[in-house]
């Protein structure tokens, strides 16, 4: 969610920038910010799931044997 | 012009504030929401439409759903419906409520007054953005396609169920068969270990 929020913002910047020049290519980044966002999203979700059925729990810490 | 960029602006700080200080990830979630709506906003208001249609159709449209979905999908059972019924008080929806209103009125504002003297700069259209996307940028929209495909083989890979559970059991068997028969069921050529007498 927070990584969200963080390409959110990096998409408001790029979108700014492209408004101040009036350019396209701000929006153009923007939309590529868009499919990473997407694909992120739909992998780490997936991630979790996956974390969620072995540990019974969305700790992270649960996770601490996965080193090594 | 400018205070409704400042308004929208400061609605979406307030609401970034609250998802990251939220506990609960459902009330986040809803702050997330307006969130996005807000930053949408910006959008419009920084001569963007396309982008800002883009923003409420697939980030507060299709990711916030999967959102919704796997988060209530984590707590499945008849304990979590208590502690649901406790999540969405009407009290919680005061706070992305307002600040959704706040939002609404900004954009029958800008239905009512004139949109075309609204853009206070000179507003990129989505013709502009398609021919670029498709000129210089045709190697961002491959490489875009086909980042998207690696997601998609990557978490159905990541949630797929265990599948190779009867392969297994097949080469047990067939080590078992092996083992009862006394001698290997392949005959190895040359190379091979050969057990056979």
């Amino acid at each position: 969610m927070s990584i969200e929020v963080m390409l959110n913002a990096a998409g408001l910047a790029f979108v700014t920038a492209g408004s101040r020049w009036s350019q396209p290519d701000g929006q153009v980044m923007f939309l590529f910010v868009l499919a990473t966002a997407a694909a992120e999203v739909s992998v780490g979700l997936a991630l979790l799931l996956k974390l969620y059925h072995q540990q019974k729990s969305l700790d992270a810490d649960a996770a601490s044997q996965m080193k090594g | 012009m400018h205070a409704l960029f400042d308004i929208a602006a400061v609605v979406a700080i307030l609401a970034t504030v609250r998802v990251i200080t939220c506990l609960n990830p459902v009330h986040a979630l809803l702050y997330l929401i307006v969130s996005l709506l807000s930053v949408a906003l910006v959008f419009f208001t920084l001569g963007a439409p396309f982008i800002a249609a883009l923003e409420v159709i697939i980030y507060a449209g299709s990711i916030m759903v999967l959102f919704v979905f796997v988060i209530m999908m984590l707590n499945l059972g008849a304990k979590t419906m208590e502690e649901e019924r406790t999540w969405l008080k009407p009290k919680m929806w005061i706070g992305p409520g307002i600040l959704a209103a706040i939002l609404i009125a900004e954009v029958a504002y800008l239905l009512l007054g004139s949109t075309r003297a609204a853009s206070a700069r000179a507003a990129v259209g989505p013709k502009q953005v398609g021919m670029s996307l498709y000129g210089p940028y045709l190697i961002g929209v491959e490489l875009a396609s086909m980042l998207l495909l690696g997601a998609l083989v990557g978490a159905y890979h990541v949630s797929a169920r265990k599948r190779e559970q009867p392969e297994i059991r097949n080469v047990t068997d067939t080590n078992a068969t092996r083992t009862a028969a006394g001698r290997d069921l392949i005959r190895t050529g040359t190379g091979g270990p050969s057990r056979a007498a």
